[in-house]
């Protein structure tokens, strides 16, 4: 029956009235503003309608579409990881309160969303050993590209230094990001072991840079010796931004604030976000309080009510585009909301021990898997410096090849680094969390030393 | 003053920690500690100062309190202009949890992951189809980076045929972050002013329009809720100088099904799955910010996009015109599922019934409302309306005032003081999921405002009084700010 | 607004509303009654460095209150001499006592004559008295 659907509450009868009430005679006369030879003749291309069952079962095939292992047998990383996410996390984010409601510009009927996210703002900082965070920025990519700018802003040179052990998805970004901003993007080299080498970056810096970008731990998997990196960079004048792609590692890692990073950015999905095949993801951006007036993204400040109540509230609106325009410190408006407080929910859940313990699991469990795999006769090591939970190893074959009969195998051995350095055909990015168990890692490094 | 609840108010979360407490546990670890791959003590920290220790239950509890402080759509209307905030169908939320979905990882190698590519895929076809442009990307994480990898790859038309130009014209109504993401893209931003009508002013237009001008950027309908009537005129004039036009579609719920912005002379244009296509706001987000061109831009689309190879469908990364990159991987997945499940559930004719009672909607609040408030702009509104608090002026009382005091009706306000072209202006906005009682109580809440308005100034100008927290000092927030909480800081 | 505000008739006005006070070729630069009452609460005001050069009729700085930024323009052209510190903890100051305490900047002119083209206090009264209607 025409009209009638189950998110359209007006009946015919209700319609009518209301045409009348607004003053048109037809339906087709709400458009009338619409020119005439612009008006759609015949229905839209687009499939449906399904009822919720048909709907669900459509779905579900489309899901179903996806042939992968077990997850138990999975072992990639690359920028995305897989955590156990608590029941509660996502109990509590279907409340609707959280995910129906709208940005909070009106804190007085918003104090439920500021005040988890003045929380995750102080967890992230805690986490990073910096003095600020703002409310969260699209993904860890885009986010590096937003601290890029941001640091020039404070230090104008107009030139930033990006180490080449970047994920290289973060490494274009930039580049895309900067193209047309007047900021020269150079690229400084790595060491033998794989991580990025202070010298290097200590060259470039001498003909100045607002800016050092490392990854820390970086692509290949290594831990970065940030202090050195932070000591060179200070020294000439320079910020170091420090770029994260598995927050889980904080669990462990020192602080970078307090080895000297004056940013620590990145992703922070794996901080309970799902993988969801890439995205809503959740970018966080976190510095020293002289960059306060600079960051971009939205801030949640503490405030008092005309009761004397404490109180939450978006603040330093002026920074923003909704008021600076186009000398705004960033175009960005809708950000990750949820994906914070899906994080903020993950990381009080866990608390200070569980993500100690959470962390040394992951490292043990990837430093078992690295053990069993250099038992192995006939594999490398090319990036051997220390690792969190993830590491390359050189196959005798193809890396691609070995991939493919492993999944036959119901197991997703890594990423093959071909993927993005082609030279690299051999290489294999592989992760282990605590979502592997040993029987897994020991049936991976059995069947990798078979190949 | 009424009673409040003699509970305190929700301590933070490092107020109610204790220490000790923990609300996960983790399997026991089933391999040997790390051995000679152990990390050096220099690389290691001890303490996680000031983290919280919580159990589950008090986890719960604190997120179960807090969100209850909360408005939000499924307790009422939020008449917010240019939101498009919609009712969220559950089913959504359903299947965006499909394991095969949720838990499958960006890195999946692609013959592994073609549900997810097809599902991709079908939703770019279906908004071509919809909008009547030629490809989409599905990359942008919002509306905004939408706008930011259009001029993009605007730019790249332009570049690709020797000269890039400078400047993009962006009119005096429009949304900040137009010429936030113009200048991302390293253009020069100038405005273009409306007419008494609201919209373009089409001579003014075409006085400035020189090869020096990159694009026009332009939201349609306005956000007056107005059609820009002389859109083709406009795509004209650009075109006969060798520029291009973008269209904001941040306001597409207004004609879906009724007309198309490709058949309107738009060369580009981004639109929000937060808004038409139903995904929750989330408090702030996740969004997603799809870009719709025409075959000239095709070339410069963001890489990776996706095609047929037979049966398969395919990443292709070699783009060599692409603008690039603008974000890690896809894009938002999880709110592709959501959007495709909500087009599905409507269909051809759904979505033209669902633009048909949003503009209604929004027509009979109008109709309700004019008598009493100042109406601006008397051009005929499609989905939403834009009144003042001009007819108040005397009481004092302003349209900030106002919002405040809807709260204490139960609303959440319209948008307030946007677009900048109307003094105290109130953006209204439905959408096509209100029902009629929703809508006339909203209406009686208004009128009631006007009356309270001239009768008692100071109960609109005091308000909010019956919600969790009242009017918050945001000057001192401004020029004191506390943006986290630190050891040793209580509440007093 | 009309010209309730106060506009003392020793000092210079720009249609910017900025005042100028001007001895021995320094000028002291703020903002007028008007500004302040139109911004409301100022929370932030950004001044240039010591040092800096100005230009009349072109920013020099911003002032911000909760929603909104303005520019501040320079009544004359010269060098910046001094700049008042005590508005970075005390932006307040500037809506309190906009002519006295609430001062921003001191130049040295370049010109000591531009000060010639300024409004008079009579001739800023009329100025945003026209405005306002």
């Amino acid at each position: 029956m025409p009209g009638v659907h189950r998110y359209l509450p007006l009946s015919e009868a209700e319609r009518a009235a209301m045409l009348k009430a607004a003053g048109f005679s037809r339906p087709e006369d709400l458009f009338a503003s619409i020119p005439e030879k612009l008006r759609l003749q015949g229905a839209l291309d687009v499939p449906g309608p399904l009822a919720e069952q048909d709907l669900l079962a459509d779905l579900q095939g489309r899901a179903a579409e996806n042939r992968v292992p077990d997850p138990r047998a999975q072992f990639l990383g690359g920028g995305a990881y897989r955590h156990y996410q608590p029941s509660i996390v996502d109990h509590l984010l279907q409340r609707t309160e959280f995910y129906s409601s709208y940005t909070p510009y009106q804190p007085e009927i918003s104090q439920g969303t500021l005040q988890a996210v003045f929380e995750f703002q102080t967890l992230i900082c805690q986490l990073t050993g910096l003095d600020l965070s703002n409310a969260s920025m699209y993904e860890g990519a885009s986010s590096v590209a937003e601290a890029i700018l941001m640091a020039d802003r404070l230090t104008p040179k107009k030139k930033t230094l990006l180490s080449d052990r970047l994920h290289p998805e973060y490494a274009r970004t930039v580049r895309t990001y900067l193209a047309h901003i007047g900021i020269e993007v150079q690229t400084f080299g790595h060491r033998a072991d794989g991580t990025a080498d202070p010298q290097q970056a200590a060259q470039a810096l001498a003909s100045g840079a607002s800016s050092v970008v490392v990854q820390h731990p970086n692509f290949f998997g290594c831990v970065e010796e940030v202090e050195t990196l932070a000591a060179v960079t200070k020294q000439a004048g320079a910020q170091l931004i420090v770029a994260m792609n598995e927050p889980i590692s904080l669990g462990l890692l020192k602080a970078p604030g307090a080895q000297g990073a004056d940013i620590v950015v990145g992703e922070a999905q794996g901080l309970g976000v799902p993988l969801s095949f890439g995205g809503p993801y959740l970018g966080f951006l976190a510095a020293r309080a002289a960059f306060m007036r600079h960051m971009p993204g939205r801030l949640v400040g503490e405030a008092k009510d005309v009761d004397g109540r404490r109180g939450y509230v978006l603040t330093l609106s002026t920074r923003e585009q909704h008021i600076r325009r186009e000398k705004a410190t960033s175009n960005i408006c809708t950000n990750e909301g949820l994906c914070a407080l899906t994080a903020s929910i993950y990381m009080a859940t866990l608390g200070k021990t569980g993500m100690m313990d959470l962390a040394r699991h992951n490292h043990a469990k990837a430093a078992y898997a690295r053990t069993r795999l250099e038992a192995a006769p006939g594999l490398q090591f090319p990036d051997p410096a220390p690792f969190f939970n993830e590491f390359v190893v050189r196959l005798k074959g193809s890396a691609a090849d070995a991939v493919r009969r492993l999944a036959e195998k119901g197991i997703l051995a890594g990423l093959p680094l071909a993927r993005y350095f082609p030279d690299r055909d051999r290489d294999l990015l592989v992760c282990v969390t605590e979502m592997n168990p040993k029987a897994e890692i020991d049936r991976l490094a059995d069947e990798i030393g078979r190949l | 003053m009424e009673t409040r609840n003699k509970r305190p108010p929700e301590g933070l979360l490092f107020e109610v920690s204790r220490p000790g407490r923990r609300g996960a546990d983790l399997p026991p670890l089933d391999v040997p500690a790390d051995g000679k791959h152990h990390l050096d003590r220099r690389f290691r920290r001890d303490d996680i100062e000031g983290f919280p220790e919580l159990s589950e239950v008090d986890v719960v509890r604190h997120y179960t309190r807090l969100s209850r402080l909360n408005y939000a759509i499924d307790l009422g209307l939020y008449p917010l202009g240019s939101c498009t905030m919609k009712y969220n169908p559950k089913i959504n939320e359903k299947v965006a949890r499909l394991p095969g979905f949720a838990d499958l990882h960006p890195q999946t190698p692609e013959e592994l992951a073609q549900g997810a590519l097809r599902l991709m895929h079908s939703l770019e076809r279906a908004l071509a189809a919809i909008c009547g442009m030629d490809r989409f990307t599905l990359q942008p994480a919002a509306g905004a980076q939408g706008e930011q990898v259009g001029i993009l790859m605007v730019r790249a038309y332009h570049q690709d045929k020797g000269n890039p130009r400078q400047v993009v014209l962006i009119p005096d109504s429009a949304h900040g972050t137009n010429p936030a993401s113009a200048h991302l893209a390293g253009y020069k931003v100038e405005q273009i002013p409306s007419n008494a009508r609201g919209c373009v002013d089409v001579e003014a237009l075409r006085k400035r329009v020189a090869e020096d001008v990159a694009v026009l950027m332009l939201t349609n309908p306005n956000t007056l809720g107005v059609f820009e009537g002389e859109i083709e005129t406009v795509a004209r004039v650009l075109h006969d100088r060798g520029a291009l036009l973008y269209m904001d579609g941040a306001n597409l719920n207004a004609f879906v099904g009724q007309a198309r912005p490709g058949d309107m002379g738009v060369d580009v244009h981004h639109l929000n799955l937060h808004k038409t296509f139903s995904t929750p706001h989330g408090g702030g987000g996740p969004g997603a910010g799809p870009v719709g061109v025409k075959k000239i831009l095709e070339p410069y689309l963001p890489a990776p996009v996706i095609e047929r190879d037979g049966d398969t469908l395919r990443l292709r990364h070699d783009r060599p015109k692409s603008v690039g990159r603008i974000r890690s991987f896809h894009g938002n997945f999880g709110m592709f599922v959501r959007a495709w499940a909500f087009i599905l559930a409507h269909g051809p004719d759904g979505l033209k019934r669902m633009s048909e009672t949003a503009v209604l909607n929004a027509n009979y609040l109008r109709a309700r409302l004019q008598k009493t408030w100042h109406l601006p702009y008397d051009e005929p509104s499609l989905h939403e309306v834009v009144f003042s608090d001009k007819n108040l002026e005397a009481t004092g009382v302003r349209t900030l005032d106002v919002a405040k005091r809807l709260m204490d009706y139960g609303f959440h306000p319209p948008t307030i003081y946007f677009p900048l072209i109307v003094k105290g202006a109130l953006m209204i906005e439905p959408t096509e999921t209100e029902s009629r009682e929703e809508l006339d109580l909203f209406v009686d809440a208004l009128m009631a405002i006007d009356a309270e308005a001239r009768q008692d100034p100071d109960l609109v100008k005091n308000a909010p009084h019956t919600t969790p927290i009242r009017r918050l000092d945001e000057t001192t927030a401004a020029r004191q700010p506390v943006l986290r909480w630190t050891p040793g800081q209580k509440e007093k | 607004m009309s010209a309730d505000g106060i506009y003392p008739d020793d000092l210079k006005y720009t249609k910017e509303h900025e005042w100028l006070e001007a001895r021995s070729g320094r000028a002291t630069v703020g903002v007028t009654h008007y500004a302040q009452a139109e911004l409301g609460d100022i929370v932030y005001v950004e001044l240039p460095q010591v040092g800096a050069a100005v230009v009349a009729g072109e920013a020099f700085g911003t002032v911000e209150s909760v929603k909104a930024v303005s520019e501040l323009f320079a009544p004359a052209s010269g060098t910046v001499a001094e700049v008042n510190g005590a508005l970075t903890d005390k932006p307040d100051v500037v809506n309190r006592d906009p002519y006295g305490d609430g001062w921003m900047i001191r130049i040295t002119m370049a010109d000591p004559k531009e000060v010639d083209g300024l409004m008079t206090a009579a001739q800023y009264r009329k100025y945003i008295e026209d405005e306002a209607n």
